[in-house]
């Protein structure tokens, strides 16, 4: 009797304690995967927002000889300070800025018969002679028609320029309005039709239900740039349906719209249809029996019951298009937006100061509608009732028929957009000659890197499928499952819902800052394809961490006591029970991640290399130089394979289910 | 379970595929902004000579190449950059990331192929000249006659039918814009630029582009290159490729070595073979002009009148004013259209 009171308090506390370290050691790596790949890189890029370049002109030395010899060498700020202060050039500039010594000379004329000699005053500072880099401090000769040449260069510094400059460039600022405008257009539409949608799925009893969810779907496994592909042929000035348009461009606006309402359909829908799925029949049965008109009862009963599946949509619809970038860049013309701005600035120009800059911008209405899209979620939860009866709706001629009617509208319009991709991929020179054949395919005459592209996206979306589902669950458990520690699992909560606020754009922007400096220890992972598997984890890290954890919510925390006084370490119970019961949602976030990382574009488009290209880059470089028959042909691979993943999963969750849930069924 | 221990075997196993990559005997990172369908040929041709070095492309337009270097300054991914602008690379030079080499037989080509410092820091091989490429079924379907210079780009009848290059990230548009501030003088070349702005529908990424939309009838006319048209022409569009009387700008295809690469030998291998006769003919099957004095055939739908309508070109000019030109072309144009409710 001594003995076994003794021994369970003693020989626990070892293997608790041998436990215990573990659990905190898979705490530690997790959080530091987390900050390495997140935190990180986003404080780099906020501090790479205020590098700015400025000329320092006492940096630079000149003398002139006008013919009696050297005169005394004067700096040239020297000079800047008698010039006229209307006069002076700008002395804030970007990396490649170059100012001429000869804006400071007075009297300078190239036709003059001084000579002049110049230097840089200090080590590190440096100019150019012509296109020829000088560094060091020695001096040189020039005479004065080769002086003009002569060009001062900026050193690094730190302040608030760039954003002084990003709010006094117009072109810049304008995109702030025009982004806020689409959004919010966009919302309106997504969030509008998506509830019609849901609403027609969940409370009639039209046919076809089942088709209308399938189709409903497809948005999700295309890249955002192939509706905007569509839209070119559909609308474009050789489109069939140009003249719908009377006379506006789809170029622009219009475009990025209705491309926008295309691919956030289904993100709203599904929100908007786990609401109304929630809807409790009791009430409506209680505005029935209390002879409410149909209306009377949307407003008061069915719109109340999905209020917060609603607000959620609309910020969940907000964000994914302030936040998308391949869609305008294909269809938006010279409308231009934030997430585009950053790719020109980045991409086009090379300006990383301000692509950064761009990118804080653009995360501030990102974090405001992710910090009130949490507030929402976290009411909603308390509002379910474990009494609710779920509603089971009832024929009604009239309903029904409009009902299907609007999906039918809505499935032609999701359908017809894919069509018209894969009828441009297959045709031989639009509108010239519409003949078939698969010219389109051949990838080796366009850019985008061909066929190696499609396969390097299997394969990455495959990693990122692997690996990511195993550091997002067991991230998710020491969250959910682990005991005490409370302060280091809400920070790692925090942490792993950080990423939904941030834009796949400005997650790639903020890696090359962190992983592609020379003193970084990680440098060896830029240009991998490691790195694009991080970036794409991380980039769809909340949703999946987010899964993963209402499934561990469903397990008791019963199992973890059963298995403490069984003495059974928490691996065990971790890999005998925890992993096992959750294999259906593991299966549902690993195909979550493969698609998403099949389609990403932002969160790799600053990032691939030569080894790594992508199929979903190539649909955006392949539009980009005009192979847009080519790009609707790859962008539609992406979609089959997609598919194809699609099935798969629901094969093998179907198999799985019968063979470990079997307990589910008694 | 079992399905347990795959998954994690099989992250292991990414993980460590994602560090390795297959080798042949030297592979060498070359970025490049020739066009896409052409770089195939061209590492063909040279495997024909060296088949012990692999290369391994960068292709992206002018612009994107140019940035992406300047961004790997101070870690340079390139071993050789092969067919970028003459002026983008005078930029890199300027930022002392070019390794001087003198290739093997460069005194043979036409000096104003080669970089002026010895030994040089860059080797031409051909140029390539700005072009209208004209749609004559839009045209007639639109009513309107074919342009023959820059100044009839004005016309009021061509409004909202012209697209050109973005010359912030297309070397090709790059080259417009400083032949006109070199051809008209700044101030009328602003000018000129304000009106054409208002005839022009938009602004693209790639200066193949506007050709290309032109081939296919999004536009009546881009302003491209004679190269991408003569290529549009022999692929079936209905594109006539006009030289405008003014003339035209034009830039060279250069290539260079990139300072410290780890791969000097294969780069100069390759850069030596990048000048010779054979390369040269190579080049010439798409561009008029090229750098081997003699080697020159005419090509196939290629505007004859092209090669004698090239302007003076002052390329230093050029790419030490290339960030305040690039800069003042945003600033005026980069918001073709406002939002509107």
């Amino acid at each position: 009797m001594a003995e076994s009171a003794i021994a369970p308090a003693a020989r626990p506390a070892l293997a608790i304690d041998r436990d215990r370290i573990l659990q905190l050691v898979f705490m530690a790596v997790i959080a530091l995967y987390l900050i390495l790949t997140l935190a990180w890189p986003l404080y780099t890029m906020l501090s790479k927002s205020m590098t700015t370049y400025r000329f320092n002109l006492a940096s630079f030395e000149m003398q002139v000889d006008a013919g009696q010899g050297w005169q005394p060498a004067r700096k040239i700020s020297e000079l800047a300070a008698q010039l006229d202060p209307a006069k002076l050039p700008k002395l804030t500039s970007g990396t490649d800025g170059r100012l001429a010594v000869v804006d400071f000379v007075p009297g300078y004329s190239f036709r003059g018969t001084e000579v002049y000699r110049f230097r840089n005053a200090e080590e590190g500072a440096f100019h150019l002679a012509g296109s020829l880099r000088i560094t060091g401090t020695d001096w040189h000769e020039y005479p004065a028609n080769e002086f003009r040449k002569v060009m001062m260069r900026p050193a690094p510094s730190r302040g608030l320029d760039n954003y002084v400059t990003y709010f006094s460039t117009p072109t810049l600022v304008n995109s702030i309005s025009n982004s806020l405008f689409i959004a919010a257009i966009t919302t309106a539409f997504t969030v509008v039709l998506a509830f019609g949608f849901a609403y027609a799925l969940a409370m009639t009893v039209m046919p076809f239900k089942g088709a209308f969810r399938l189709i409903v779907m497809i948005p999700i496994l295309v890249p955002s740039l192939l509706p905007g592909i569509a839209l070119v042929y559909m609308f474009g000035k050789q489109g069939f349906l140009t003249p719908l348009l009377m006379g506006h461009s789809i170029y622009g606006p219009i475009g990025i719209v209705i491309g926008s309402v295309f691919f956030s359909f289904p993100h709203a829908f599904i929100i908007i249809a786990t609401a109304l799925s929630l809807s409790d029949a009791r009430l409506h049965e209680a505005s029935i029996a209390l002879k409410a008109s149909p209306w009377k009862r949307f407003i008061s009963v069915t719109l109340p019951g999905a209020r917060y599946g609603l607000i959620s949509a609309i910020f969940v619809t907000f964000t994914l298009v302030i936040t998308d970038f391949g869609l305008p860049k294909v269809i938006g013309g010279q409308f231009n937006v934030l997430a585009v701005d950053i790719y020109k600035q980045v991409i086009g120009q090379q300006n990383f100061e301000m692509g950064a800059v761009v990118s804080v911008v653009l995360l501030i209405p990102a974090v405001i509608a992710f910090a009130v899209d949490r507030i929402v979620q976290r009411r909603q939860q308390s509002t379910l009732s474990a009494r609710s009866v779920p509603f089971a709706p009832t024929p009604n001629a009239f309903a029904d028929r409009m009902a299907l009617l609007f999906c039918i509208m809505v499935a032609v319009f999701i359908a017809g957009i894919l069509l018209v991709c894969q009828f441009a991929a297959l045709v031989k020179l639009w509108p010239y000659d519409l003949s078939f054949g698969l010219r389109n395919y051949d990838f080796s005459r366009t850019d985008g890197g061909g066929w190696e592209a499609y396969f390097n996206s299997m394969r990455m979306a495959l990693y990122v499928a692997l690996a990511g589902t195993g550091i997002v669950f067991i991230g998710a458990y020491i969250v959910e499952k682990l005991q005490g520690m409370k302060a280091g699992r809400s920070l790692l909560h925090m942490l792993a819902i950080m990423p939904l606020a941030v834009p796949g754009m400005v997650l790639g922007l903020s890696y090359i800052f962190f992983f592609n400096d020379p003193a970084n220890p990680l440098n060896f992972l830029y240009g991998t394809m490691a790195i694009l598997v991080i970036s794409s984890i991380t980039h769809f890290y909340t949703v999946s961490h987010l899964t993963a954890v209402t499934a561990l919510k469903q397990l008791d925390p019963e199992f973890e006591s059963v298995s403490a006084s069984l003495k059974q370490p928490a691996w065990r119970l971790f890999s005998r029970v925890t992993v096992p019961v959750c294999m259906p949602p593991l299966l549902d976030i690993s195909i979550y991640l493969f698609v998403n990382a099949m389609t990403t574009v932002s969160a790799v488009v600053f990032l691939y290399s030569p080894a790594t290209k992508l199929a979903s880059v190539a649909v955006l470089n392949m539009d980009d130089a005009g192979d847009v028959a080519s790009a609707a042909a790859m962008g539609m691979m992406i979609f089959y394979t997609n598919v194809t993943a699609r099935g798969l999963h629901y094969l093998a969750s179907r198999g799985l289910l019968r063979r470990t849930q079997a307990w589910r069924a008694r | 379970m079992k399905l347990t221990r795959r998954i994690f075997q099989a992250t292991a196993f990414a993980t460590m595929l994602a560090g390795t990559a297959a080798y042949a005997d030297t592979e060498l990172t070359v970025y490049s902004a020739v066009e896409a369908e052409d770089l195939q040929r061209y590492a063909e041709t040279f495997n024909q000579d060296h088949p012990d070095i692999k290369i391994n492309w960068v292709r992206d337009s002018t612009g994107v190449v140019t940035a992406k270097l300047l961004a790997e300054k101070n870690n340079p991914q390139a071993d050789v950059v092969w067919g970028l602008a003459a002026t983008s690379l005078m930029l890199l030079k300027t930022e002392g990331m070019l390794e001087p080499y003198a290739p093997k037989g460069v005194e043979i080509l036409d000096p104003k192929f080669v970089d002026s410092a010895s030994p040089p820091q860059w080797v031409g091989m051909d140029a390539w000249i700005a072009a209208i490429c004209f749609n004559t079924a839009e045209a007639a379907k639109a009513g309107v006659a074919a342009p023959t210079s820059w100044k009839d780009l004005l016309k009021p009848e061509y409004k909202g039918m012209i697209v050109m290059p973005n010359p912030n990230s297309s070397g090709t548009g790059f080259l417009d814009v400083s032949s006109w501030l070199q051809l008209f003088g700044e101030a009328e070349g602003w000018a000129y630029m304000d009106a054409l702005h208002a005839n022009a529908a938009s602004y693209t990424h790639s200066g193949s582009k506007p050709c290309k939309l032109a081939g296919a009838g999004e536009t009546v006319m881009g302003i491209s290159f004679a190269f991408r048209g003569a290529k549009e022409k022999a692929g079936g569009a209905p594109v006539e490729v006009i030289i405008p009387s003014e003339g035209v700008g034009w830039d060279m295809e250069a290539t260079a070595i990139i300072a410290g690469t780890s791969k000097l030998e294969a780069a100069k291998t390759l850069v030596d073979w990048s000048i010779s006769k054979k390369a040269n003919e190579m080049y010439n099957v798409g561009y008029a002009v090229v750098a081997y004095p003699g080697v020159a055939k005419p090509v196939e739908n290629y505007p004859p009148e092209a090669v004698t309508r090239m302007i003076k070109n002052d390329f230093e000019w050029a790419a030490n004013n290339r960030a305040a030109i690039l800069k003042e072309w945003q600033k005026r144009y980069d918001a073709k259209s406002e939002p509107k409710s």
